[in-house]
């Protein structure tokens, strides 16, 4: 066993990473304006992926909080020594929701016309089922009763309230509990781990009831005339599943790199069992929504999974239960698999694929249908996002005082887990 | 000849036991088997305790509640008598997901159970068989089969040099009877 970990180093942020990081952002500019560039289809394609990224970004950020608050709330002792990524994820998580908002005010703003049925209205590319002009005034050519009756939620003004608030909540109270813990590494004592411990009460009271509702204002609300309770639970599986594995791959790249020396397979197995139940989870609320839509087999339900049946995303619907169903239950299922480090590294990068999936087909169908694409757009995207993520989480590890927090009360038993 | 069956070493520390476990196995004297008041992480690895099996049990469950409610139901509901539920075939996989799932868990569950208290022996109405009733409170009990190992003073002196409380001489193996 080892008995000594230099708690003092530093991580360094420098070299190829960041360089590798840095084309991943150039990447994802280039693709953007390949869409802009290339007109016509591929403006919403780019909308909607911007959408698609900039909701992911959101979740894997809100996933960082939400791990470190119910490991908090729990008092678990062995994610102590590794809390800090999580933390570093919170830091990240403002820059994130402005992003998000940047993207979806250009998309609001951004019109253009369709003829649709007979019919040539201006609609702005993201949320035109329910923001463009004159939907909700009764009298008008664009008049449309059950966006109507859904006006109380479906407006601007509460949108953007809903964004702006919940996402500031969320980012104040990740960003209070990642300083508290860095204050507790000079401080000492438990006054700052007993603030943790609220905020993170707090956090997850918040968290639980109002995540549903920023899902369906953001993603859900692009088909708004279709609804889902389901939708809420669903999204915070695959919010979940997708930040744990982002996190796994974290850990896993800086301990290939030489830090967290102090982390072992104990650690990991951990990590992988939340990875393999929370990707069986995510298959129940999945096919809980799938099912009782099916049964029930009411046109004004049944039309969101018959766009996701016809050609063009038949394949992809079945692809998105392999990657995030099948493949983490027999790529983790044994004991063994849980304490590999490349086999949890692998499974972690198909999660990622199989959870961009998932929200490209809640997303897609929505905006832009049959003219649905998978090349430099959505490529190039994902690649500026992952990028982007990358340097700012990894900027925030390096900047971080101290790779552990040195006073955390549960320190020793992380250290010594299992051991 | 003596009459001591087994001889017991009673540590109130973890970590004089784990001492008392390396100063047997220094000596070549076989280790019965161990009993704590709670968990004491790698004491499998050290006494060398395979992996349990019970997983597999629990799999065989699983796959034994899928296959029986998956037939009883295919039998009434599609061979026997076919219904037609809102229209759809009767025949139609997504009915038959819900009760599968719920019933490869609930054997997994009690198979596994029932299979943990079949190979440990705990039934309802039985005495457990305890070695030392202490074990189950504040003493960590490392027991060593007297039968042929000895002398038993020199396992006695080996147990109290790890820091034993007490060294028991028992002559008979389960305690839990009287």
């Amino acid at each position: 066993m080892k008995t000594h970990n230099n708690f003092d180093e530093r991580f360094e942020f420098t070299g190829t990473a960041k360089t590798i990081s840095l084309v991943g952002i150039v990447l994802g500019v280039i693709g953007i304006a390949f869409g802009f560039i290339s007109g016509g289809d591929h403006i919403q394609r780019v909308y909607s992926n911007l959408l698609l990224m900039g909701y992911f970004f959101v979740c894997v950020c809100l996933a960082g909080i939400f791990f470190s608050a119910y490991n908090y709330v729990a008092q678990a002792g062995w994610s102590a020594s590794l809390i800090r990524i999580p933390q570093a994820f919170a830091k990240v998580l403002p820059i994130a929701s402005i992003i998000l908002i940047l993207i979806i005010t250009a998309g609001l703003l951004h019109t253009h016309t369709v003829t649709e049925n007979g019919k040539t209205e201006t609609v702005p590319y993201l949320y035109a089922h329910w923001a463009a002009h004159g939907i909700t005034t009764p009298g008008s050519e664009n008049f449309d009763a059950i966006i109507y009756g859904k006006k109380g939620f479906l407006n601007i003004p509460f949108f953007y309230g809903v964004l702006i608030v919940f996402l500031g909540v969320y980012s104040f109270l990740g960003i209070k509990m990642a300083k508290f813990s860095e204050a507790e590494d000079t401080e000492g004592g438990m006054a700052n781990y007993d603030k943790i411990f609220k905020y993170a009460c707090i956090f997850l009271v918040i968290f639980g009831f109002t995540f549903p509702i920023f899902a369906f204002g953001v993603i859900m609300s692009l088909e708004a005339h279709w609804f889902s309770t389901m939708f809420g639970w669903y999204n915070l599986a695959a919010m979940h599943v997708s930040g744990l594995a982002v996190i796994a791959l974290v850990i896993i790249y800086l301990q290939k790199r030489g830090y967290f020396t102090w982390l072992n397979e104990n650690h990991l197995h951990d990590l992988g069992k939340l990875i393999f139940g929370f990707s069986i989870f995510w298959c129940y609320v999945w096919f809980a929504q799938f099912f009782l839509t099916w049964y029930a087999n009411m046109p004004e339900e049944s039309v969101y999974f018959y766009k996701r049946w016809e050609p063009e995303y038949k394949w992809w619907f079945w692809l998105n239960i392999v990657l995030n169903f099948l493949a983490p239950l027999l790529l983790l299922m044994s004991r063994d698999a849980k304490r590999l480090s490349n086999r949890v590294m692998w499974t972690c990068i198909v999660l990622i694929a199989g959870h961009w999936l998932d929200y490209y087909l809640m997303i897609m169908p929505g905006t832009v249908g049959e003219h649905r694409g998978f090349f430099i757009e959505e490529v190039f995207t994902f690649a500026g996002f992952a990028g982007l993520f990358f340097y700012l989480v990894m900027g925030k590890i390096a900047k971080a005082p101290s790779l552990v927090p040195k006073k955390h009360p549960f320190l020793q038993e992380s250290l010594h887990h299992h051991r | 000849m003596s009459k001591t069956k087994f001889i017991l070493g009673c540590f109130d520390d973890p970590d004089n036991m784990m001492q008392g476990i390396t100063n047997l196995q220094k000596n070549s004297v076989p280790i019965y088997d161990v009993y704590t008041p709670m968990p004491i992480h790698g004491i499998e690895a050290k006494m060398g305790v395979k992996d349990s099996r019970l997983g597999y049990a629990a799999f065989c469950f699983g796959c034994l509640g899928a296959t029986v409610i998956f037939s009883i139901v295919y039998y009434t509901l599609v061979h026997d008598w076919p219904q037609n539920i809102g229209g759809k075939p009767s025949f139609a996989m997504p009915d038959f997901v819900p009760f599968t799932f719920e019933w490869t868990i609930l054997f997994t569950a009690f198979g596994m159970t029932i299979t943990f208290f079949a190979a440990t022996h705990l039934f309802p109405g039985r005495a457990p068989r305890v070695m030392d009733l202490r074990a189950t409170d504040d003493r960590f009990i490392i027991a060593v089969d007297a039968k042929g190992n000895i002398p038993h003073d020199d396992i006695t002196n080996l147990l109290k040099e790890a820091g034993a409380v007490e060294v028991k001489h028992n002559e008979r193996k389960y305690v839990s009877y009287e």
